[in-house]
This record gives C-alpha cells, sequence and structure tokens, in this order.
C-alpha cells in the first residue's frame, strides 16, 4: 500500500474514462442543481422539481426507479431521497418531501431558483424489465407513494409491457393524500387504482380501514394463475411490509418477485459512514430496493 | 520478503534518516495512570529519544493520524441563491508511523478493504493512506489481548518494515523499495541461520503467553442462532451506549456528517465526526423513528457487524483483539467474556 515517500495526489490519477463508483474524486462531487418548481402537495409535503445545471452532470444522470439521491443544503445538512419522477427524465428529478427535520423545514423555506447540491443516484432499483409481461401489484402506504410514483410512470410510458396492473394506496386521512392530480391520468392509462384511508371526513366516499382490507378484497377476485405471474413493489412504513409482505406470501407470489424499499439513516450514500448498515449489508449500496428473499435474510430489517 | 538484521543502536540512525523529510508519528509515554502504570500514545514527533518502542498498548489507536475524530470534508462560500464547494482531503506531505504493533497494521488491512475497495473508495482515508509509511514493531501480549484468536498477531503485509527483538539487533522484514532504499543506507547484513532461529523461537515464545482466547468456531452460525438470546439483554443493561468502545478502536470508521453556516452566513463547513453504532441516535431516522432503541440491541449490533457481517462480507472478523475497547470500558465489558457468554447458550 505505502509506495514511498514521495507524495502521492490520490486525486490527480483520475481516468479518462467515467466510473463514478471506482472514482476517488467522485466521491463527494456534488451536482448543482436548482430549483425550478415547488409545488404544494399538502399540509405536509411539497414536490421539489430539480434542474441538475452542469450539462456534463445531466448527461451522466441516470437512474432507475427506486434509486435515491442525497440533497445537500450548504450550511444545513444532508439526506436521502427516492426519486419520485420518471427515469426517462434524465437531468430533471422531483423529490416529494415531507417536512419534519431540520433539513427539511429549512427546504421548505427556500424560493424557486435556490441552488441545492445533489448527490447520486445511490442505491438500488426495481428490476422493471424483468417485470415485463406480468401483472404488477403497486403497493404503497403514505409517504410510500413518493418512491412508488417512479416505477407507476415506467408502467404508465410502458403500458403495452404489462398486464394487470393495480395501485393500492392507503394514507392516514384524505387531507394527506398524494398526488391527487395524478389519480384520473393513471386510471386513464388502465391502471386499477384503489385507495383507503384509516380515518375519513365527510367529504370522503371511498373505503375506510386498513391497506390489508382493500387487499384481501382484490385478492378474492384473483385466481391462482394470476399470483404466479404476478410481481409486487411494496413502500411504506416498515410496520406496513410486516402485514402486507405476510398477505402477499400466502398468496404464494415468489419471494424473488415481491420488492420493498426500506428506509435508513444514511450520511453518505456509498456505503462507507455505516449508519444505514444492517450486519454487513449497506441498504445504501445493495438497497434500499430488496427482494423479500432478501428481506427475510436481514436481521431486524423490518 | 526480504529478512535483513539491523543493530539496536542503528534504529535511532533509521528514525533520523526517515524523520529528515517527513512527519514522524510514533508511541510515545504520555503519562502515568492511576495505579502508575505508565500510558501511552501516538503522537507526533521529532526527537527518537522520546519514543518508546517497548510500549504495551497505546489507549487511542494510530487511526486519529489516517481517519482523524474530526475532519472537515468541504468548505462552501454561499452567495445569495448560489453557492461553491471546495473540497480538502487534509494532507499535504507523507508521514512516518513509527512502531506499529502487528494488531494495528491489521487494522489498517481491514480498513482498506471497507474504505479502498471496489467501489466508491474514499479520498480522505486513501489519501493518508497512500503516503504512509509504516515501520512495524513485535510486542508482548498483555494479559486483555486476543489478536491471536483473531489471526491478527502478525501482520504479513501492510507495512514497510517490520522489526522483530532478538536481544541485541532487530530482525527486519521488508516490504517495499522505498524501506529497502532507506536500510541501504544504513548498517543492515544478512541474517545468519542463527538469526533466523532465534527469530522462530521468539515468535513462538510469544505465542505461549496469550492468556485470554476467543473461540471463533462457527462464530457466524452461532450469532445467528442466538439473535434473539436473553444474553445480549443482559449486557444491554451494563452497557452505558457512551461508545468508548468504537472511540478506542482501530478498525470503527463508521462516522456522521454535520453542516455548520459561518457567522457571516456566508461560509459553510461540511464535517465528518466519527461516531460510534452504540449511542441512541445511530440508526433513528426522520421523524424520530429509531430502528435500534435499546442499548441492548445495539450492543447487539456492534458485535454483528464486527463477527458475524464483516465476515460474511471478506471472510475475517472486523477486530483485531487488541483488547482496548475492553480496558477502556467503563462498564466492564470485554469482547472475549461477550462471545463466550453468546457460545454458552449453545452448551
Amino acid at each position: 500500500m505505502p509506495d514511498g515517500t514521495n507524495f502521492t495526489d490520490v486525486m490527480a490519477d483520475r481516468q479518462g474514462c467515467y466510473h463514478r463508483k471506482s472514482d476517488l474524486s467522485a466521491f463527494e462531487h456534488t451536482c448543482k442543481g436548482e430549483l425550478t418548481s415547488i409545488h404544494r402537495l399538502t399540509n405536509l409535503e411539497n414536490l421539489f422539481r430539480i434542474r441538475l445545471l452542469d450539462p456534463e452532470d445531466r448527461k451522466r444522470f441516470t437512474f432507475q426507479p427506486g434509486q435515491f439521491v442525497i440533497l445537500e443544503l450548504p450550511g444545513i445538512g444532508e439526506a436521502p431521497f427516492s426519486i419520485s419522477s420518471p427515469s426517462s427524465g434524465h437531468g430533471d428529478l422531483e423529490l416529494c418531501i415531507r417536512r419534519v427535520g431540520t433539513l427539511t423545514n429549512f427546504l421548505f423555506r427556500l424560493e424557486r431558483g435556490t441552488h441545492v447540491g445533489i448527490r447520486g443516484p445511490f442505491g438500488t432499483g426495481f428490476p422493471m424489465e424483468q417485470m415485463h409481461g406480468e401483472n404488477i401489484l403497486l403497493i404503497a402506504g403514505g409517504l410510500g407513494l413518493a418512491p412508488l410514483r417512479s416505477p407507476i410512470a415506467y408502467v404508465q410510458e410502458n403500458r403495452n409491457l404489462f398486464r394487470n396492473v393495480d395501485i393500492i394506496y392507503g394514507a392516514k386521512h384524505p387531507s394527506q393524500l398524494l398526488f391527487t392530480y395524478q389519480y384520473d391520468m393513471w386510471r386513464a392509462d388502465d391502471v386499477n387504482l384503489h385507495i383507503i384511508v384509516e380515518k375519513d371526513d365527510p367529504s370522503w366516499k371511498g373505503p375506510v380501514g386498513m391497506i390489508t382490507k382493500v387487499l384481501q378484497e382484490i385478492f378474492a377476485h384473483r385466481d391462482a394463475d394470476y399470483f404466479q405471474k404476478t410481481y409486487a413493489i411494496v413502500c411504506g412504513p416498515s410496520v406496513m411490509f410486516k402485514f402486507v409482505c405476510a398477505m402477499l406470501n400466502e398468496r404464494n407470489i415468489p419471494m424473488q418477485k415481491m420488492f420493498v424499499s426500506l428506509e435508513r439513516r444514511m450520511h453518505c450514500g456509498m456505503a462507507k459512514c455505516c449508519r444505514c448498515n444492517i450486519g454487513s449489508t449497506y441498504i445504501c449500496l445493495k438497497g434500499p430496493v430488496f427482494d423479500y428473499w432478501s428481506v427475510m435474510n436481514l436481521k431486524e430489517a423490518i | 520478503m526480504l529478512f535483513r538484521v539491523l543493530r539496536k543502536e542503528a534504529v535511532a540512525d533509521l528514525f533520523g534518516l526517515l524523520a529528515e523529510s517527513n512527519r514522524m508519528v510514533a508511541p510515545v509515554q504520555s503519562g502515568l495512570d492511576c495505579l502508575g502504570s505508565p500510558l501511552y500514545a501516538f503522537k507526533e514527533v521529532t526527537d527518537y529519544y522520546e519514543i518508546s518502542l517497548t510500549y504495551t498498548t497505546t489507549k487511542i489507536p494510530a487511526k486519529k493520524f489516517f481517519m482523524p475524530f474530526r475532519e472537515t470534508m468541504a468548505t462552501f462560500i454561499v452567495a445569495g441563491k448560489d453557492w461553491t464547494k471546495k473540497i480538502d482531503l487534509n494532507i499535504d506531505r507523507p508521514f512516518v508511523v513509527f512502531g506499529m504493533h502487528a494488531c494495528d497494521i491489521n487494522a489498517l488491512n481491514k480498513l482498506d478493504k471497507v474504505l479502498l475497495g471496489n467501489f466508491y473508495p474514499m479520498p480522505y482515508y486513501a489519501a493518508k493512506r497512500k503516503n504512509m509509511f509504516i515501520v512495524g514493531i513485535d510486542c508482548v501480549p498483555q494479559p486483555y489481548c486476543f489478536c491471536r484468536s483473531m489471526g491478527a498477531d502478525t501482520a504479513l503485509h501492510g507495512f514497510d518494515i517490520f522489526l522483530t527483538d532478538l536481544g541485541d539487533h532487530y530482525f527486519v522484514e521488508i516490504l517495499s523499495d522505498a524501506a529497502f532504499n532507506f536500510l541501504r543506507q544504513l548498517s543492515v547484513s544478512e541474517p545468519a541461520e542463527s538469526d533466523h532461529a532465534l527469530y522462530v523461537k521468539t515468535v513462538s515464545a510469544k505465542n505461549n503467553k496469550f492468556s485470554v482466547r476467543v473461540d471463533t468456531t462457527d462464530l457466524t452460525k452461532i450469532l445467528d442462532m442466538e439473535f434473539q438470546s436473553e444474553v445480549w439483554e443482559k449486557w444491554g443493561k451494563q452497557c452505558l451506549s457512551c461508545g468508548t468502545c468504537a472511540n478506542v478502536c482501530p478498525t470503527c470508521y463508521c462516522y456522521g456528517v454535520d453542516e455548520s453556516v459561518g457567522l457571516d452566513l456566508s461560509r459553510a463547513t461540511k464535517t465528518k465526526l466519527l461516531y460510534s453504532c452504540n449511542l441512541i441516535d445511530f440508526a433513528e431516522i426522520a421523524g424520530g423513528h429509531n430502528f435500534r432503541p435499546e442499548s441492548h440491541s445495539r450492543l447487539k449490533y456492534r458485535y454483528y457487524h464486527k463477527h458475524r457481517g464483516f465476515v460474511e462480507a471478506y471472510e475475517e472478523a472486523l477486530c483485531v483483539g487488541c483488547g482496548r475497547c475492553g480496558e477502556a470500558c467503563l462498564a466492564g465489558i470485554t469482547v472475549p467474556e461477550v462471545i463466550a457468554s453468546v457460545r454458552d447458550q449453545e452448551s
């Protein structure tokens, strides 16, 4: 390792070909992005549209549905957010963010045109190509719709490649429903949208209860053949995973066809800070998307 | 590997040669503990006579020189809605660690696997690691040392020169051309047959001095079997969640990132702070959910990462058996005892 006492500048030997995962100078590379629009979704959540400014960054920035970026506000901090926009949108991305901590509260005070830092994309995505020709269950609880919106967009763009598509979305209260303006569009693309809330209000016409209730109703009308030809993507709080995955498992959806996206604290996104580690599996590197078999083998994953 | 022998007096000359153009880091006696025993620390030195090559174990490993507890990763200049970022790897010249024990060299080799491995190598570590010259030195096993159980009692690579005390001279292992060139300027000689024999005898005498052992047979499976064991709760009750063990561990590398704004609001700093998985908010996420709220779940995670997960990933444990954590632990928790208690659940 040490090759003498001449000083070695580790950043100097940057290779001509760009390979982010092995390039030392890529570690702290922050793409500068501009907040092009701030779309208010609910009291607590906004959709931030971000445009990467550097043409080189824009060219390189490609991602898969399910991957995440780390958003940095200089002097305030940084945190991981899954990308909520279609993967076809190279250097333009959308992040659906809830106001909950120091960083996000500061973010909500920013104006259009402010520059933010974006590192990534990091982690694994949902293997959409594998799912071609099959049925898809897209299941989201609460803010879980944020990471799910990217695979939903993929399905919309490639609707011919999928059979039956269901979106099952559960929220605590009708006022907390996200992306309400898109529901008609999803339905028009021949996607079955089922929404359930835990607590209703007078204006609510739909079903009330837990998300498992909708699943039960849907599953009652599907045969064994359907479940063998079905992929499921589940995003939401970890308590939801336990119940939903158990239900899917009961119906014999193969474990390798069920995907979840795990949430963990992260300070680097590159398997170095250890904060997202479970055993020695870095969620930022081997996840956040895991199939259910991998989750079963991770102690304390859900 | 090339071997030489070096007269003991010539070690000062070796130090002098290296010190001519390099920063020197070496073990020194930094004080006495309450029982009057010497305390040792790695410090930057200029004079050979400050250093203590017969030191036992430093309280804090040398990692503070290549993985500082607090390190500035980048600075920002903020102007209105825009900013610029400047990255600094915090090193401008090579340095020499003069007198590192085998366990600490092995700790570096383990860190290399994570921090210089084949994905996202870390420039802050790489810059220091690639500009390090290491002189290893043999040691006498202490009552808390279990490096032999962890396979870290000898260093096979990761150093430039390794010195083993053979009485009136040192047996020298040479691993780099830079080291070879330095030694050429000193009066070194080829080892005789008798030196080889003496070296083997010295090493085997050292091997007989270990008093603690850790049985690592099938440990990964046993840890999986005992994941729900009550024994973890027992240790959890004892643990103060203070993070001292990570502080003194030569292989602990986890960190947190903290950003701050300058008083004139035009500058910002991004700082990396070494962390500990025993601290309460280690796995806490936005909204307040904590994946490991109880002290026993955090203590257990520490052992699972070091003795199960890392083994799964790299076929070796993330522990070199230096015993620092057990010595430093205010609650008296030691690795050999914890692992023995988990193993006991199986019998």
